[in-house]
């Protein structure tokens, strides 16, 4: 009865010191969200309200009529497109590599690596390579970058997923007449679905979220939502019903995503290190 | 050789295809065609780049002079000599210093805390989880909401806390500025930490922990010599990744005070980005970009032999 008792205590306490562990977490995101709920008047009053009277969409509207929304929509573009090119070009390089060897543990090391370069050290030279392109300001330019970028990241994992799958479901489908773009398309593909959705998500989040390239290699045309909460930004008088606005809209659709990843994220986030 | 070669082999043999189809160039380079588009665009993004980054280091190509004359090592001498960037670097390495073991630390507490059966277990999870995924920009943005003097419920909490009013600037005191960075940063990539333990803690063979509770081990005891051994190769790469992502620290720090005040909290990507895009001292800036690219590789040979990435 006695250690009942205590064991009880130990749960209600992990549970209270869970909970405002959680709490301290989300307090930010609670802030953010509450605040784009918020009229200007709300937000310059002191002391500060914890939350709105009424909840006005106003913020958000304002920027969808000046047209700043717009820079979420070249986000997605920008991330659905380089996502695209980089799960099929990454998938199909992968293969190569878990199935032939091809380059070896070199050719596999020198990969990751790439994924580790900071991206200021190499943003410099494809900036001035871009300016001798005309790429500068281009959905061209920053789609292609964030392929590049992503492309270490999409091989390595999809190896690992690919490495997962048995091999004798392809040699069966050649002796069964299959080419081999067939094999990959038609066996290896589908197999690794799960795998090529997980990892497709995250390059999607990598390159939604992505903030130094897009600030060095986009001015107006094809500005991304995070280069545009910066722009709300200077001295003490922010914007702040636009930054947060914006930042909501930026932010709602990797809360989304991670939904869909909840299962993967683990392994999606150590690099593949941990197969959750 | 390839795993299709047997069975190719066994297709030529005994169904005679190879007389209705010949091999062509696309099947004979399969596998290095499938790798091809990848690799040169990678080369494209890594190795174009750090061959143009070796050759305009020794030129003098500066905003106003488009010199392209080799001017030898003086770009490297100058850099040596630059009291900015050292300590750029070593703004850098405060943050890194001071940031990965907190993250580690608390994301390992947090680890045991929900590693056993707790009630809403699943939803408690999930909901941490959603820091990492914001963009680090925004989480910026959101901190930099927070720390308002006055606006902000930072100051209004510690003013409950301490009785009377608090107008701290936390993005202007140079005694608070690194304070409030290190909060935003720690927040946002502690859950980094916490997920990668938490799987790793569940792998923790149960066996060993019974065996050990019934030798009579203490938690520390037990922790050193058995937990910790098993976690390791997860807290190695999580430490890697976290270690490298804080060495290109940018965006957070962009959010909340752009460096300042003056350059006291100017990370060395920050300051790369000044001495490119907004004082284009092109050559400069490459030789700068160089000395990045070196010391991480060091870092790097050093680190990844250590870590078992690859399967």
């Amino acid at each position: 009865m006695k250690t009942k008792g205590r064991q009880t205590l130990r749960q209600t306490l992990r549970f209270a010191a869970a909970s405002a562990i959680t709490l301290f977490f989300l307090f930010p995101i609670y802030w953010l969200f509450m605040i784009s709920f918020k009229t200007a008047d709300e937000i310059y009053s002191y002391p500060p309200v914890w939350w709105p009277k009424t909840l006005q969409f106003n913020n958000y509207a304002v920027l969808f009529k000046d047209g700043d929304a717009i820079t979420v929509w070249n986000s997605l573009i920008i991330a659905t497109a380089s996502t695209l090119l980089a799960m099929l070009l990454g998938t199909i390089c992968a293969y190569s590599l878990a199935r032939y060897k091809t380059g070896g543990d070199h050719l596999s090391n020198w990969i990751i690596s790439q994924r580790m370069v900071p991206p200021i050290a190499v943003v410099f030279p494809i900036f001035l390579l871009y300016v001798y392109f005309g790429w500068v300001d281009t959905y061209i330019g920053i789609i292609l970058l964030y392929t590049a970028f992503n492309l270490p990241y999409v091989i390595w994992m999809m190896r690992g997923y690919i490495q997962d799958i048995p091999r004798s479901l392809e040699e069966s489908a050649l002796i069964d007449g299959c080419t081999r773009w067939q094999v990959i398309w038609k066996v290896v593909f589908p197999m690794c679905r799960a795998g090529l959705f997980a990892t497709a998500i995250f390059t999607f989040v990598f390159a939604w979220n992505e903030f130094l390239f897009a600030l060095v290699l986009t001015r107006t045309e094809v500005t991304t939502y995070t280069v545009q909460v910066t722009h709300y930004f200077g001295g003490q008088s922010n914007f702040w019903t636009k930054i947060a606005a914006m930042s909501v809209l930026g932010t709602l659709p990797v809360f989304i995503a991670v939904v869909f990843m909840q299962r993967y994220l683990v392994r999606g986030i150590s690099l593949g290190a941990v197969k959750g | 050789m390839s795993i299709h070669q047997p069975a190719i082999e066994y297709l030529e043999k005994n169904l005679s295809v190879s007389s209705q189809h010949k091999y062509g160039f696309v099947d004979r380079n399969f596998k290095q065609l499938l790798v091809a588009p990848s690799i040169f665009l990678m080369l494209l993004v890594g190795v174009f780049p750090l061959l143009y980054l070796i050759m305009v280091s020794f030129q003098g190509i500066t905003m106003t002079e488009n010199n392209t004359d080799f001017v030898g090592l003086q770009n490297y001498a100058y850099l040596a000599k630059d009291k900015r960037m050292w300590q750029a670097l070593g703004h850098t390495m405060i943050f890194l210093v001071i940031a990965l073991p907190i993250e580690l630390l608390l994301g390992l507490a947090m680890a045991q805390l929900f590693l056993d059966k707790l009630p809403g277990r699943q939803v408690f999870i999930a909901l941490l989880v959603l820091p990492v995924v914001i963009s680090p920009i925004v989480a910026g943005a959101t901190w930099s909401l927070m720390f308002d003097n006055r606006f902000g419920p930072i100051n209004q909490i510690i003013g409950w806390i301490v009785g009377k009013d608090m107008a701290l600037l936390w993005t202007f005191n140079p005694s608070l500025v690194y304070p409030a960075i290190l909060v935003a940063e720690i927040w946002q990539w502690t859950p980094f930490m916490f997920l990668l333990l938490l799987a790793a803690l569940a792998n923790v063979d149960k066996s060993q922990l019974e065996a050990a509770s019934i030798d009579g081990a203490g938690y520390w005891r037990t922790f050193r010599q058995i937990v910790l051994p098993s976690i390791w190769p997860v807290m190695a790469i999580a430490l890697l990744i976290r270690a490298l992502d804080l060495f290109r620290l940018f965006d957070i720090v962009w959010a909340l005070t752009q460096g300042g005040p003056g350059t006291m909290t100017e990370t060395i990507s920050m300051f790369t980005y000044v001495q490119g895009f907004r004082q284009f001292e092109t050559s400069y800036t490459a030789a700068v970009a160089l000395l990045i690219i070196v010391l991480l590789s060091i870092v790097l040979m050093w680190a990844l032999r250590r870590v078992e990435l690859s399967r």
